[in-house]
């Protein structure tokens, strides 16, 4: 798989048409802190339909935290957090574990039920929700053929190696096919070749079902990659797109010390004159 | 400051502690219902204790014989010997020991379990997949620890005044069927009430304090560590602090 290489697209345009303007996630003016101390300071930002945003900071600047508060885990001191335009802040625990029906999830590191084989892991929303067992396989084999990891399927996670383990992660936040994806550092700690494997099903899921996705991530070729080539289906494989051209619904936030200091394209983001993000890209 | 700061933190545990099992409580007449993480946490909790209790039960009851029949013999009342055992074994020994037992093995694991699945995410994985961790994991150990810490009581119960009696005429010259008999005579329905109601709540504890430390374990790998040891301890400070009030409370009602 070629590396990305942003540094030709400072001056190139985006590709293909933008999604049209439906907020999916809304954060309007958002803070949270832990005993005292600000995590995350006024935060605002919006991801329409079919885009996806990748946040970027260093590590313990509120990225994962920020991605459970859009999943309803933990709820912010101030401001409101919108999803699919309901006040998830405002909403009962209990409302809330049906609404996440409408969020996939990928943890941080995969977050497998140890005690359940990959069958069970990956079925697992689907058999709380009581589904008919022949349709629960159909859809764990379907799941799994994404991620291309069929024959793990009675497998422990123990057993899987970490690559193996995001990739379950993915199949079992997609399996109910929700409007919404988090990915939280779906590549943290994993070779180049394995990351590369992964994002590469990330892109699939963005291209192919145009699902609104949150990436969190630390590693910069992964965020660059994922604006800078799109999903060809017809090679099952992802490519550069050509001319230079960015994915136009591919945006990224950079955070800082719990504060937004960039949203926008890769194009601005790369053209961006602002000392803390050209230190973080250098 | 420091005091204060540490006053602060055991207030808001024990009000984290209350509304967990006041949640799991309410969480029994709300669907859905988990009847297989309840019949396995049955298993691993009733039928896995069972040796340890009937260990502990017999030989609890054969000291207490050896014991008490020593002293009883010097005012030639060596005949109480199987009315003591067995009021002791049902009011006290037994709900209390079979309490301690299962706190050692049952609270230990919850908390090791519960944490082990909290610093790893998978609880939060759990929520994020529409599941509410109280009623898949916390509601079904409480129920099944309550209901199978009665019957383990129960068969402590009985092994102890057993190994009473063996003991009492291997080593001691008592006639078994006069044991059986002052055993069985000297019951009332206080005593048999004080020792069911005791595990009952016995059960409770261990189930919700075993629970709310795997549910509350912050910090890795020594995070579960601390959280199973203070499983074990509060449970058991608090088994033993409640028998002490039940007894009280028991004596009050009853008048013994």
């Amino acid at each position: 798989m070629p590396p990305a290489d942003p540094m030709p697209l400072a001056s190139s345009t985006t590709a293909g048409p933008a999604v049209v303007e439906q907020p999916v996630v809304q954060f309007e003016h958002v803070s949270l802190g832990f005993d005292g101390n600000p995590v995350l300071c006024d935060i605002n930002f919006t991801a329409n339909s079919g885009e996806m945003l990748v946040l970027l900071g260093p590590a313990g600047g509120g990225k994962s935290i920020l991605l459970k508060l859009a999943n309803g885990l933990i709820r912010p001191d101030t401001g409101h957090i919108r999803i699919f335009d309901e006040d998830i802040g405002q909403m009962s625990e209990e409302k809330l574990f049906a609404f996440r029906s409408n969020i996939g999830m990928v943890f941080q590191e995969s977050a497998l039920f140890d005690s359940l084989s990959v069958r069970d892991n990956v079925a697992y929303r689907l058999m709380e929700q009581k589904d008919n067992p022949e349709e629960i396989d159909r859809r764990v084999v379907e799941a799994l053929s994404f991620v291309e990891l069929e024959d793990a399927i009675y497998k422990f996670p123990a057993e899987l190696s970490g690559g193996m383990r995001r990739r379950v992660a993915i199949a079992r936040a997609i399996i109910a096919q929700p409007k919404l994806l988090l990915y939280d550092s779906p590549t943290g700690g994993l070779d180049p070749i394995t990351s590369t494997t992964i994002i590469q099903l990330v892109m699939k899921q963005r291209d192919v079902y145009e699902s609104t996705a949150l990436l969190v991530t630390h590693r910069l070729q992964d965020a660059f990659m994922l604006a800078t080539h799109r999903f060809n289906l017809q090679t099952n494989q992802m490519e550069r797109i050509p001319g230079n051209k960015t994915d136009p619904n591919t945006k990224f936030i950079v955070l800082r010390e719990g504060s937004i200091a960039f949203n926008g394209t890769l194009v601005a983001l790369l053209q961006c004159e602002d000392p803390y993000i050209k230190e973080f890209l250098a | 400051m420091q005091i204060g700061e540490f006053l602060r933190e055991k207030v808001l545990a024990v009000q984290e502690y209350s509304l967990m099992s006041w949640a799991a409580i309410t969480n029994i007449f709300r669907r859905p219902f988990y009847w297989v993480d309840l019949y396995t946490q049955a298993d691993l909790i009733g039928v896995g204790s069972v040796p340890i209790v009937m260990l502990t039960g017999f030989f609890t009851g054969g000291v207490l014989a050896l014991n008490s029949a020593t002293t009883l013999a010097q005012f030639g009342a060596k005949a109480v010997t199987g009315e003591l055992v067995s009021l002791s074994m049902i009011k006290e020994l037994g709900p209390v020991l079979t309490s301690l037992m299962v706190s050692g093995r049952n609270a230990s694991g919850m908390a090791s379990e519960l944490g082990s699945m909290q610093v790893t995410e998978q609880i939060d994985a759990m929520r994020a997949l529409g599941t509410d961790p109280l009623k898949k994991l916390v509601t079904p150990r409480l129920i099944a620890t309550v209901i199978m810490m009665f019957f383990l009581t129960i068969l402590s119960d009985a092994l102890g005044i057993l190994g009473g009696g063996l003991a009492g005429t291997t080593w001691l010259g008592l006639d078994f069927s006069q044991y059986s008999h002052m055993a069985y005579q000297s019951l009332m329905f206080p005593d048999v009430l004080e020792g069911m109601v005791k595990p009952l709540i016995f059960g409770f504890i261990i189930a919700t304090v075993g629970c709310y430390f795997g549910m509350s374990t912050r910090g890795g790998t020594q995070g579960v560590g601390r959280s199973t040891t203070q499983a074990v301890v509060v449970s058991s400070v608090l088994i033993i602090a409640s028998d002490f009030v039940i007894s009280y409370l028991m004596i009050q009602l009853f008048g013994r």
